[in-house]
């Protein structure tokens, strides 16, 4: 049994220091704290927490090599299934997912599989990684479009199968929502430019600055040559709420706020060129992972007090329990069961106050949380002189709207089969593009089945021209 | 990395560059745009596509220096290397494809107003063009205008060549005198183009403005580009940039250009580059 109920607890920066700076708030285990965790494990001969990874990691296995001093060799064997692993132990909701299946969480808390093959993967890096040797070159060339962890995952697995694969993104940084979304004190950004580094070494070009549907049209790729495309555009369109006053200066959507400040680095202005308005008292609205993201990078922007304003209780918020006890340290506030209705200006056009109205709970709807209702009479005015929008993104219609015979719902998401297959021949789609908002792992997953598909699509469109000497197939 | 392969110095603030790009090149249409980024740490700025050479595989670019990153820009000589140039973005022009248009360009606004004169021109329309600057001196691209235009009117704010007056003066001049136009295209500073759509409302000629909105990914994705068109939010990047004149918000579109004032002279001040009136 277990030597111990809890989980090793993992160092954090002080809340009153970290918000003032964008360092990473978790700290990571070092060999001494990762072994004592290791150790809980009790290797189960029908682990169950597996079932709970959308990527298979191979969890007792790697836990026992760090157990037994192995953190290299844990490292490589997490990454026959997971080409990110210092990402996805960082931000995977593991209380959801793996280390909701263990056996341990039954009566304990459950192994900290996620603190653990972050620090498998830090130590890798730290140490050096070697690529695999590169296996032999397959008849097949492969377009990923978009850069994400959807996009990572397919490219890095169908060139680990020896297909050329040449991957498409929109911006200037590889990484997605990990690179523009995710605040650096969560996922220092060296740590993904790493992790998208070792995908390339297994032989995945990378041409940045391309947008599909404008630069190149998905026909396009394939009058090029490219036997097989994978979408993977991820969930980029912000969401406004549609109320009076939400053009002022001074409102932003998460999606800004979070580009200017992580991709941009906006906290750097004026060493990086790009600007951002903080002012004083900000105020996030939304509960999710995102608008936890935004608020805490408010204050350590230099608001003087960040405020999330949710239309529910908290215990109807979608955000990772974690992240919101973090951002409560870090004296974030909350004002629960309270909705905007309007946004004020100034006479110049800037914010000066966010008008909400307080909601109570009524029946549970569709999603089962019970629905807010409103409480006539019952408005106020917030004192603040920004405002985020933290509402929800959908897929960017883009690729959709100029590519014929690629459906999509009414909603943007994109209509795939079982195995990520669009309604266009020879083109796969995944990740928050198909499903909307999602998690890295969950658009890893869906990589991953892709990949498997498209080599499947690969072999067989090859196979006669790869045996018989006859000719290569026309795209 | 992007190739400067040709460089002109059009007046003292307004450099004119032709840049390698050629997956820009091959796709892009007369009203669309690209998005530069010149060093590393830079700041991603939209700029016209103001004409494009397919088969060199190069796009022309012609921007005012206005602020850090276009000044630093305007330090780029020929050789040198633009990091980052993105497009084509934003929506084709929607040009006639008959009739008499007015394509009116004021600054730096010439440099937008002509890839769609040059398109209208080869397409048979009638294009009478009204291109205006402060002064002489600061005036862009006239004999580039004159070749793709059956009228030039030249205007100057201080009257040193040409109509002395606004563009929108002249325009309106023409109007009174009879001239009869199935669109106007009107592309410039915000105010300019308010103007431009004032004259022609009563009159009921559709205009055409091309919005010069804060943007930072130029794809949809951010929102910083919001304006408000015919009472509803559109992003400039995606939905535009040519609006339709008569029913753009512009005093909200003003506002907005605005936001970062403060910084940008901050900007300015730490960049240690010549100011923008050398
Ligand atoms: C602020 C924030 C915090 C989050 N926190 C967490 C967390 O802690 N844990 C977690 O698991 N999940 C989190 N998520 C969700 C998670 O990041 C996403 O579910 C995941 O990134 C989806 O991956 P993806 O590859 O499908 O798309 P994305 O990561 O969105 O990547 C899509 C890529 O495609 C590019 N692209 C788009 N259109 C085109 C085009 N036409 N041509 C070329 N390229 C294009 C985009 O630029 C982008 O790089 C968070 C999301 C946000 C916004
Ligand atoms: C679709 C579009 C096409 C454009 N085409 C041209 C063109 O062909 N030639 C040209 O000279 N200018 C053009 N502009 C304007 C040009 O983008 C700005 O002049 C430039 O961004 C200024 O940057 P700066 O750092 O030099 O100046 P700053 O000091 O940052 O700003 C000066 C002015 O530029 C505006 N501006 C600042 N940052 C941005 C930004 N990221 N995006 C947009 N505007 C910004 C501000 O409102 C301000 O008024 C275009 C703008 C848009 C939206
Ligand atoms: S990838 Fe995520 S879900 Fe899978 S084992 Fe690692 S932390 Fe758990
Ligand atoms: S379920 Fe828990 S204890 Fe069992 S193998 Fe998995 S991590 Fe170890
Ligand atoms: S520039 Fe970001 S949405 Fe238009």
């Amino acid at each position: 049994m277990a030597s111990r109920p809890g989980k090793v607890k993992m160092p954090t920066q002080p809340a009153a220091e970290r918000v003032r700076n964008f360092q990473e708030v978790a700290l990571g285990f070092d060999a001494g704290l990762a072994q004592q965790e290791a150790v809980r494990c009790i290797q189960c001969k029908k682990p169950v927490c597996i079932q709970g990874c959308p990527v298979n990691v191979k969890i007792p296995e790697f836990i026992q090599l760090i157990a037994d001093g192995d953190f290299s060799g844990a490292a490589r064997l997490i990454k026959e299934t997971n080409n990110l692993p210092a990402i996805c132990g960082r931000v995977c909701p593991q209380e959801e997912q793996c280390e909701k299946y263990c056996v341990l969480g039954k009566r304990f808390e459950p192994v900290a599989i996620g603190r653990l093959e972050r620090f498998a993967a830090d130590w890798e890096l730290k140490e050096g990684v070697t690529p695999p040797a590169r296996p032999e070159r397959k008849p097949g060339k492969v377009a990923v479009v978009g850069a994400g962890p959807a996009g990572l995952t397919c490219a890095g697995d169908l060139a680990r199968r020896g297909y050329e694969v040449t991957m498409f993104e929109a911006l200037h940084a590889p990484g997605g929502v990990l690179i523009y979304g995710i605040p650096e004190f969560r996922l220092p950004k060296a740590i993904v430019q790493a992790e998208v580094e070792y995908v390339l070494s297994l032989g995945v070009q990378l041409v940045t600055n391309v947008i599909v549907g404008r630069t190149l049209t998905v026909e396009d790729l394939f009058q090029d040559g490219y036997d097989a495309v994978f979408l993977g555009t991820g969930a980029g369109l912000p969401k406004f709420m549609n109320i009076p006053g939400e053009n002022l200066n001074g409102v932003y959507s998460a999606n800004e706020w979070l580009t200017r400040t992580n991709l941009m680095k906006a906290y750097q202005f004026p060493s990086w060129d790009t600007p951002i308005k903080v002012g004083q008292r900000v105020a996030v609205v939304g509960g999710g992972n995102v608008a936890m993201d935004a608020v805490r990078c408010a204050l350590r922007l230099g608001a003087a007090e960040a405020t999330i304003v949710y239309r529910r209780s908290r215990q109807e918020m979608p955000a990772r329990a974690e992240e919101v006890d973090h951002a409560e340290h870090e004296q974030v506030q909350f004002k629960f069961l309270c909705n905007p209705t309007r946004v004020l200006g100034n006479e110049r056009g800037w914010v000066e106050g966010l008008e909400c109205i307080c909601m109570e709970l009524g029946e549970p709807d569709a999603s089962g949380r019970r629905r807010p209702v409103e409480v006539k009479g019952s408005e106020f005015v917030l004192d603040v002189d920004t405002v985020v929008m933290a509402l929800g993104t959908s897929p960017n219609p883009i690729v959709a709207q100029t590519t014929p015979g690629l459906s999509a719902h009414r909603w943007g998401g994109l209509v795939v089969d079982g195995t990520g297959l669009t309604s266009k021949a020879g083109v796969w789609a995944g990740g928050d593009a198909v499903t909307g908002s999602a998690t890295v792992i969950l658009a890893m997953g869906a990589g991953k089945t892709a990949a498997e598909a498209m080599v499947k699509y690969l072999e067989e469109k090859y196979r006669t021209w790869n045996g018989g000497g006859g000719h290569r197939p026309t795209p | 990395m992007h190739r400067i392969v040709e460089k002109q110095v059009l007046t003292p603030v307004t450099k004119l560059l032709v840049v390698d790009a050629p997956l820009v090149a091959r796709r892009c249409e007369p009203g669309q745009f690209v998005i530069v980024r010149v060093a590393e740490a830079g700041e991603r700025i939209p700029l016209t596509i103001a004409d494009f050479q397919r088969s060199a595989g190069t796009v022309t670019l012609v921007f005012q220096e206005v602020g850090y990153t276009t000044q630093v820009l305007g330090t780029k000589e020929e050789g040198d290397f633009i990091l980052d140039v993105v497009g084509p973005l934003g929506v084709p022009a929607e040009l006639l494809a008959e009739g008499r248009v007015a394509c009116i360009g004021g600054g730096v606004g010439v440099a937008p107003v002509y890839p769609k004169a040059k398109a209208l021109y080869q397409s048979g329309v009638e294009v009478v063009s009204i291109i205006g600057a402060r002064s002489h001196d600061l005036l862009i691209m006239e004999d580039m205008m004159q070749a793709v235009s059956h009228q030039l009117h030249v205007c100057t704010d201080d009257g040193s060549s040409g109509y002395h007056g606004f563009v929108t003066a002249k325009l309106q001049q023409l109007l009174e005198a009879g001239e009869k136009f199935d669109e106007v295209i009107a592309v410039g500073p915000l105010l300019m183009m308010r103007a431009a759509a004032e004259v022609t409302r009563s009159r009921g000629i559709k205009t055409l403005v091309s919005l010069n909105s804060i943007m930072v990914d130029g794809t949809g994705m951010c929102g910083a580009c919001r304006v408000t068109v015919g009472g509803k939010t559109q992003f400039c990047c995606v939905d535009g940039p040519m609006f339709d004149g008569h029913q753009v918000d512009f005093a909200e579109a003003v506002r907005r250009s605005l936001m970062y004032q403060e910084e940008e002279k901050t900007a300015l001040l730490q960049c240690g580059c010549r100011g923008g009136s050398e």
